[in-house]
């Protein structure tokens, strides 16, 4: 090196304190060094404490027996006989009951709500604001003591309960439904079920065959809503009806029999569906006001009539602006389904964060876990997002 | 064909003057026309007005009846708002509020002390008004007063005892001295050139006196608040009041304020940090941005509730209020820092490159030309993330903290007013108060988002 002349080394060259290189090196190191420093001091204050404060840690309370009740369960669960891990999964699958339902609620009144504001009818529309505003400038929290301790709590006791059509009993334990008792062919009209949605999805495969080769139209809708109704309904009669409801009876004190759902399931499913359709029905009005009238009046002119418009030109574009804020509205319902803890619903949160943490104690371990399962649905659901919005993506150069 | 002019068609009446303009016949125009194609356009639309109309109808009946006419607007117990006492139905039972009113604002805060309280509710009144009114002067010793000023002056009045006269002090004596250092350099106009920050190109326009005219507001308007703080303190006396004993709207507030205060400049920090090009800075801050953006706010509460104080020797085991606190501010940095990210995608890419033609390194580019241009244009957005941090301080009654909602909540079960109706009214003057203000900020900023637009407006 020493034979190379001291001139050559380029003028402009600035010092190592200027390179942005090394500059990014330095940071990037000292950052990893920070939070790194931050870790393993937290690490080691919490093994400092938790041994100060004899507190177990590791995942061994897996297997130890739970020793409390849960009043929602939908799986075998006994204060004696079940373990912390039994325990999980009850809340888990409580937390996925709610938001699976409250999906499917929240949706469709948010479609609704949502068409409803852009409605023509001035008073439709207005009606829809209202209830938008009400509802998403309100918390969740109050809306859900509103429900559970205003609406459900002062409901007449067992003795009084109030009798609604087809069997079912209002009170303030919740409502009380006639237990369904499947025959034995009953088995057939799922069977039937089954094949029907088959059908119908090869019938569909086959009309859209039939349209790309020939251009023939068939009511896609009527027939596959025929086949997945009437085939089992059929099958249902033909069988010979085997399905009986064993009705709830009024005691003196008590109802006996019947399924029981409990009114903080109920309080927590209307709250959160009314609560997310109020944010639903926003992005669906977005979606619909973000096709612009020129594609309404272009399918206009190309002949299409409004029916067509709509499911040919309108939705598919709306939809494409609707879904990911969707999603991510779905996302939250499913976080805000935490919000169970404050009304007593055992989902996951109620059940692991709170009975269980207390019971152990061990905060690291139930923190970690109910956070994992909150950010897997996340992530998973967000993953599959992106790959939707990639597919639906507007191909551009 | 021959040419059908005004000359030779014989027969045609041609108007030769201009009509008079009619008014629009009333099938087209007017309240009955509106009528009938807003309400009554066919026969669903009819059905549906007239089922809405009836739901309309009878719901306001029964709210007007139930919250005004049947109300019970004075008394000083329970027996006022009890059917069979007052001898009449009875409505909402307004005295209840009335009478908890002090308690639902502040808590429990010693009612001697709760000057402190409203002074610091009436400095954050000023900072916001400040901030958010697009003709207020001096922005950014407005944003100096929300950002440093107000936290600290708030932490010293509403906790009082001896760690705040600490910082007090503290605080005095820095300010002095950078009080002493601005009026060296002021009379000594050479030093100010020498410690003026690299900017040429600035220095050239503006001599170099006025470029301190700012720092020396901030340091006289910090000096003021101090001192009049000081000046209290030293007359009045700010004992200590324990974080236990604060509730109400106060800790609503607070914790809203603390959670803006603290999520702003962390989500531009982490909204930098994704849009770095280090990579392990951007691992982290997406890391740490979907890691929050994934788990419920009430898991993190729990988190900070549980685990924090396994985190730091016990003898610094964190107070009971401040571990919600340092959840709800990361929780929402993470929001703002996708909030904030969006606008910096917003700013085109001359804009960058701009700033770095002009030889702005990263800081000088992000301070001075990127950050001021992509927080205007998300300002709605910060103003939403905000009433949902509002809303969701709620949550932080889960873990035993007793913001407004838990007052709330709190006074449903004490005997003193158990009247059928008493739930019913602490509900609706809960919903009414989140309500206005989370509409109110709504409003906000949906006129900036027009202020905003209004330059695209052709």
């Amino acid at each position: 090196m020493s034979s190379i002349p001291e001139k050559t080394v380029s003028p402009g060259k600035a010092s190592l304190f200027y390179d942005p290189k090394i500059r990014g090196y330095f940071y990037q190191i000292l950052l990893v060094a920070v939070v790194g420093f931050l870790i393993w001091s937290a690490a080691s204050n919490v093994i400092e404490n938790l041994r100060a404060q004899k507190i177990a840690s590791g995942f061994g309370f897996w297997h130890n027996a739970a020793g409390f009740d849960v009043n929602q369960k939908l799986i075998p669960f006994t204060a004696s006989g079940s373990t912390y891990g039994q325990a999980f999964f009850v809340g888990l699958l409580n937390t996925l009951l709610v938001a699976a339902l409250g999906i499917v609620f929240a949706t469709v009144i948010g479609f609704a709500v949502g068409v409803a504001r852009l409605s023509n009818n001035w008073i439709i529309a207005k009606l829809a604001m209202i209830y938008v505003e009400i509802i998403r400038n309100i918390p969740l929290l109050l809306q859900l003591f509103f429900w559970y301790n205003a609406v459900l709590k002062p409901l007449p006791d067992a003795r009084n309960s109030i009798s609604l059509p087809g069997g079912i009993y209002l009170n303030n334990r919740g409502i009380i439904m006639p237990t369904p008792q499947f025959g034995a062919a009953f088995e057939f009209v799922l069977v039937a079920l089954l094949i029907a949605i088959a059908a119908a999805i090869a019938f569909f495969v086959w009309s859209r065959h039939q349209q790309a080769s020939t251009g023939r139209q068939y009511p896609n809708g009527w027939i596959a809503l025929g086949l997945v109704v009437g085939l089992p309904l059929l099958v249902f009669f033909i069988a010979g009806r085997p399905l009986a409801f064993e009705y709830p009876q009024q005691g003196r004190f008590n109802l006996t029999g019947g399924v029981q759902v409990f009114p903080e399931f109920v309080a927590l499913l209307v709250g959160l569906s009314t609560y997310t359709a109020g944010f639903i029905a926003e992005v669906v009005r977005a979606g619909i006001l973000a096709v612009s009238r020129g594609q309404t009046e272009a399918a206009h002119a190309l002949g299409l009539r409004s029916g067509p418009t709509l499911k040919l030109v309108v939705v598919p574009q709306a939809m494409r602006v609707i879904i990911p804020p969707l999603t991510s509205q779905y996302l939250n319902l499913v976080k805000n389904s935490s919000l169970a803890v404050a009304i007593g619903y055992p989902d996951l949160t109620q059940v692991f964060m709170g009975t269980v943490l207390n019971q152990t104690g061990q905060a690291v371990e139930m923190v970690s876990i109910t956070m994992g399962v909150y950010l897997t649905i996340s992530l998973v659901t967000s993953f599959a997002m992106n790959i939707y919005n990639k597919r639906m993506a507007l191909v551009e150069r | 064909m021959t040419d059908a002019t005004l000359e030779n068609a014989p027969d045609a009446f041609i108007r030769r003057e201009t009509l008079e303009q009619q008014p629009a016949p009333l099938s087209v125009a007017g309240p009955l026309a509106w009528v009938r194609t807003k309400l009554f356009s066919g026969p669903l639309a009819s059905l549906l007005t007239l089922v809405s109309l009836y739901i309309v109808i009878v719901a306001v009946q029964d709210l007007v009846k139930f919250y005004i006419l049947d109300a019970v607007w004075t008394g000083t117990s329970r027996e006022a708002c009890l059917a069979d006492k007052v001898g009449r139905p009875v409505g909402a039972c307004w005295p209840y509020v009335a009478d908890r009113i002090q308690y639902f604002i502040y808590g429990s805060y010693p009612i001697a002390e709760r000057w402190r309280v409203n002074t610091v509710f009436a400095m954050f009144a000023l900072g916001v008004v400040w901030l958010l009114w697009s003709l207020a002067p001096l922005k950014k010793v407005g944003a100096f007063f929300f950002f440093v000023i107000l936290p600290l002056s708030g932490f010293i009045l509403l906790l009082g005892g001896a760690r705040a006269e600490w910082v007090l002090n503290t605080l005095l004596w820095i300010t002095l001295a950078l009080a002493v250092v601005y009026a060296v350099v002021s009379f000594v106009p050479s030093l100010a050139l020498w410690a003026s920050t690299p900017i040429r190109l600035a220095e050239a326009e503006n001599p170099p006196l006025a470029r301190f005219v700012q720092g020396k507001m901030l340091v006289l308007l910090a000096l003021l608040v101090f001192g009049a703080i000081e000046v209290f303190s030293e007359r009045i006396g700010l004992p200590r009041v324990d974080t236990g004993l604060w509730g109400g709207m106060t800790v609503t507030f607070l914790i809203s304020a603390v959670g803006i205060v603290f999520s702003l400049p962390l989500g531009v920090v982490l909204a930098l940090g994704r849009r770095s090009k280090l990579p392990i800075i951007q691992l982290m801050s997406v890391i740490f941005i979907e890691f929050v953006r994934g788990v419920p706010l009430i898991t993190v509460l729990f988190m900070a509730n549980t685990m924090l104080p396994l985190f730091v020797p016990q003898e610094y085991s964190p107070d009971r209020l401040l571990r919600p606190l340092i959840g709800v501010a990361l929780f929402a940095s993470a929001y703002m820092a996708e909030v904030i990210r969006g606008g910096l995608q917003a700013i085109p890419k001359g804009q960058f490159e701009g700033a770095m033609s002009l030889g702005l390194g990263y800081w000088q580019m992000m301070r001075l030309i990127i950050l001021p241009q992509a927080i205007r244009i998300v300002i709605p957005g910060i103003v939403n993330t905000f009433i949902g941090l509002f809303k969701d301080t709620t949550l932080v009654s889960i873990v035993g903290i007793f913001d407004f909602l838990n007052t709330v909540q709190a006074t449903l079960v004490d005997p003193t007013w158990a009247t059928p109706t008493t739930r019913t009214t602490g509900y609706a003057f809960a919903a009414i108060f989140y309500f206005v203000c989370c509409w109110g900020m709504s409003r906000y900023s949906i006129s900036v988002e027009k202020r905003m637009a209004a330059g695209q407006r052709r």
